[in-house]
């Protein structure tokens, strides 16, 4: 392999890896922080175990995003050296921006929390928890920031003497329209993931009968985030596919394989694509719904690769501008699908948790353990679908992904990071899902007050 | 002033910070293993870093955050440059961050034994490759026309630099250990100055070899003339004050000292760079410098606001945490946190 495709493997890898925990942090902070609201508000020990309990599995997860995110910080250096020479004026601001708001605010108010118990008063052990959360959730808006450049490029100015982006407005940069819609996304996103966690521990321990209370309490508050969460990035999703459709339009016609435009566009919901011939070789459809999903009209004309891709020759130049269309068709129905199947479960969860009904119900407690995979599959297919639908720009209209990648980097050099980080990335990934299933399973008395 | 020299300074100060606090947190974990002789010993030497580890590590992140947005080209030529020591590096920063948070988890000295020893590879190797790093700063490496470094990791590796790599170590330990005799109590207290002294003699040995051998080695101590020699002397009388009130019990001075050799260090490295940020042994032309290297002057002037803006709020909470957990920490099961 060539350093440019294990320079692309190990950016997926690392950051596949880094967003398996950071939505957990998202989500769970504010979860927590909630919880411990509640214990200061009513006084009720129960909401302090419970923030202790799944403030615990919060720690246990928060761990592997910290240190995956040191490897983020210094990624673009390592196997990007020219977008980093190419960006750096834009895309160096809100990192070092989010570092300097969110990394020293969640980091240092997490160690308060952990440690603060009995040094803090009430008021201000609580003020630390929503400090993490909001940190975290600061850190995520800062990065989205950097990233939404890299989709939908605004608030810049190529420079004529060395063809570098310069930023030549920060407002632009800031309030790109791109992540005012995936902010929202990915926080929520966070949120019913997180929700989703709780529940599942919570089935578990229903399931058995421990500590009836305490878990069915957890499992209607996590029910009900879930579904607020859920119902809110499938929205909001609804609204990045319009986006994309404007702004990105081959991105989201390989997510639905349509090869030809079509008027009015059908929705496919299976379909085996054959890329070489660029053609579908079967391909079941709901007639208009594509029409509706793209502009809430039955009729609206949606353009397909074929024609994409002469435009886009036309606009840039000769070169393959078709993303992979089976990786990115199969991104977004797995995304979709777990977001509806999610709604469904959260809703059910919601309506049987009001009175005891739960209790019988064994088969949905199942149901519900197992259900926790479904935010983990659509929110890594949701990136992946971001970033690889973006082909082949690094950055949307202003650099390929070829002319990024670090010159100097021998190719074996990067092969044995890669290998490295895989390796000790499965190797931790490992001892954090074992962690969090101890002390996710384990018994609330004790754990409590094991801090 | 103009805002090039302005982000230089602001990178050099996130530097002296992340020497200063990250140094004492390296040295904890270094000695972690021999400090501690039971498990209660061992917890209590991780708790005097527990609540700040992660807080220190972000000035890190920052320095190199606030270097792509300030000086993107030096950013880019260091990072995949120094490409295999970076990601040993960050191996060993991800195995120590994990070890502080999960040793603790499982009750089991099997479980526990092996964290503590990736607690100080962890905290031994950034120290040694952060020494070896700044040396080749300090000596210049082979940057061409374009500005990337095409040597790989064994041209990096050479005596000087490596040298520089065994005065951090030393140096972090010494720090270390002055900051647990500050924060323990105790026999514990009590052997950690005995190690702090063993590495004060070993760094103070280790610096003067190495400023000896930059002499002839670098123009950083002569460059910028009677200027840079004054943070060079500075941190020499500290270093040497740190010992001698390390003699004399006196805890407190010890650690300022131990801290002040740091910062004057770091300030010397960055006053002898300047106005170079990385010196191409190729060609002195080939160098980066506040202005080859520089983010435009429009990005310059909204990272100047963000930074004079957040950087004092920072300082105020990292500071008021050093003091809510400022009592001295007994190995005692009853009043120690896990
Ligand atoms: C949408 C959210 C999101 C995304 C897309 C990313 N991160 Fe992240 N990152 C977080 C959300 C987050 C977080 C929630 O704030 C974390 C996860 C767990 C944690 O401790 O903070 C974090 C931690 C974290 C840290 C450690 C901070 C510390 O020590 O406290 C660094 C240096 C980065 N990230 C850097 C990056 C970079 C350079 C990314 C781009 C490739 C990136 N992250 C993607
Ligand atoms: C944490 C969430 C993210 C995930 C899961 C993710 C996922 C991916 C994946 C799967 C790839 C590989 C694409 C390919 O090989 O074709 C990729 C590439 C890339 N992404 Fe992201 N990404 C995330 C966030 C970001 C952010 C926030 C940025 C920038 C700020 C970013 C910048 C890049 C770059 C520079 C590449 C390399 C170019 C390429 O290989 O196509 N990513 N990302
Ligand atoms: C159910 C309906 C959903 C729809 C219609 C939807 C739509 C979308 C679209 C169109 C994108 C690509 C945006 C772009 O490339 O600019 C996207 C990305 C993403 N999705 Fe979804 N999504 C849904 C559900 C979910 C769920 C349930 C999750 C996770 C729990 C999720 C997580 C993500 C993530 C993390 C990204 C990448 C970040 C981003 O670009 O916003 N999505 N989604």
């Amino acid at each position: 392999m060539n350093p440019l495709s294990l320079a692309r493997w190990q950016f997926a890898i690392t950051t596949i890896f880094h967003f398996f925990f950071v939505p957990l942090t998202l989500g769970l902070s504010i979860f927590v922080a909630i919880l411990e609201t509640k214990y200061v508000r009513t006084g009720d020990e129960m909401y302090k175990k419970m923030a202790k309990f799944w403030g615990k599995i919060f720690l246990i997860n928060f761990a592997i995003g910290v240190v995956s995110g040191i490897v983020q910080e210094f990624q673009f250096g390592l196997n990007w050296s020219e977008y980093s020479r190419f960006m750096g004026d834009i895309f160096g601001a809100p990192l070092a921006i989010e570092a300097l708001l969110a990394f020293y605010m969640e980091s240092t108010f997490i160690g308060l929390w952990i440690f603060g118990w009995d040094k803090l008063s009430k008021k201000m052990h609580l003020a630390t928890i929503w400090l993490v959360a909001i940190g975290s959730n600061i850190s995520a808006l800062w990065i989205l920031i950097a990233n939404s450049f890299m989709q939908h490029p605004e608030g810049y100015a190529i420079d004529p003497e060395t063809g570098r982006a310069l930023m030549s407005n920060f407002g632009a940069l800031v309030f790109n329209p791109n992540v005012l819609l995936q902010f929202p996304h990915v926080l929520t996103a966070g949120i019913s993931l997180a929700g989703f966690v709780v529940m599942a521990f919570s089935a578990w321990h229903l399931l058995r009968k421990h500590d009836v209370t305490f878990f069915r309490s957890s499992f209607r508050m996590a029910a009900i985030y879930a579904l607020i969460g859920s119902v809110l990035v499938a929205t909001i999703g609804h609204f990045q596919g319009q986006f994309l459709v404007k702004h990105q339009p081959l991105k989201m016609a390989a997510a639905e394989a349509l090869w030809k435009t079509e008027q009015p566009a059908p929705f496919s919901i299976f379909a085996i694509i054959d890329e070489e011939n660029r053609t579908n070789r079967v391909n079941i459809e709901i007639p208009s719904i594509l029409s509706f999903l793209s502009y809430n009209n039955f009729t609206g004309k949606v353009e397909g690769i074929n024609d994409l891709v002469v435009q886009a020759e036309s606009k840039y130049g000769p070169g393959d501008y078709i993303p992979p269309v089976a990786l990115n068709y199969w991104s977004f129905r797995t995304m979709v699908g777990a977001g509806a199947l999610m709604i469904v479960i959260a809703l059910l969860g919601v309506l049987w948790s009001k009175d005891q009904k739960l209790d019988d119900k064994t088969w949905f407690l199942k149901a519900t353990m197992f259900s926790a995979i479904l935010p983990y599959l659509a929110a890594t297919t949701g990136w992946i679908l971001a970033e690889t639908g973006r082909w082949p720009w690094i950055v949307f209209g202003l650099q390929k992904v070829e002319a990024a990648v670090s010159p100097n980097v021998p190719a074996w050099n990067v092969a044995f990071s890669l290998v490295l980080m895989a390796v000790i990335y499965t190797v931790f990934t490992v001892v954090a899902y074992k962690l969090a299933v101890k002390y996710g399973t384990g018994d609330v008395a004790i754990k409590t007050e094991e801090y | 002033m103009d805002l090039n020299t302005l982000w230089f300074i602001l990178v050099t100060v996130l530097f002296v910070g992340f020497f200063f606090l990250e140094g004492f947190d390296y040295g904890v974990g270094i000695l972690l293993p021999f400090l501690g002789k039971n498990d209660n010993e061992r917890r209590a030497v991780i708790n005097t870093i527990g609540p700040h580890w992660d807080g220190n590590e972000v000035w890190m992140i920052t320095a190199g955050g606030a270097m792509f947005a300030s000086f993107p080209q030096v950013y880019a030529t260091l990072f995949s440059g120094f490409y295999l020591a970076l990601v040993l590096m960050l191996v060993a920063l991800i195995m120590r961050g994990v070890a502080f948070e999960y040793r603790s988890l499982r009750d089991d000295p099997v479980w526990r034994n092996r964290w503590d020893w990736a607690i100080f590879i962890g905290s031994l190797l950034p120290a040694l490759l952060w020494g070896v790093a700044v040396g080749n700063l300090m000596r210049g490496f082979a940057i061409d026309a374009n500005m990337n470094y095409w040597g790989g990791l064994i041209p990096l590796l050479n005596p000087y630099s490596i040298l520089g790599g065994l005065v951090f170590v030393t140096l972090f330990t010494t720090h270390g250990a002055n900051f647990l005799a500050l924060k323990l109590e105790g026999d514990l207290a009590q052997r950690a100055k005995k190690f702090g002294f063993q590495a004060w003699i070993a760094a103070t040995v280790l610096t003067v070899l190495f400023v000896i051998w930059t002499f002839f080695e670098t123009d950083i101590l002569t460059k910028s003339g009677v200027n840079g020699l004054v943070p060079a002397l500075l941190a020499a009388v500290a270093l040497l004050a740190a010992g001698w009130y390390a003699k004399k019990d006196n805890d407190l001075l010890a650690f300022v000292m131990g801290s002040l050799t740091v910062v004057f260090a770091t300030i010397m490295v960055f006053m002898g760079l300047f106005p170079r940020i990385l010196i191409s042994s190729m060609d002195a032309a080939y160098s980066l410098n506040i202005h080859n290297a520089a983010a435009s002057p429009y990005t310059l002037k909204a990272m100047t606001i963000v930074a004079v803006i957040f950087v004092p709020i920072v300082l105020i909470y990292q500071i008021w945490t050093y003091k809510v957990f400022s009592k001295r920490i007994k190995a005692d099961p009853k009043t120690l946190i896990y």
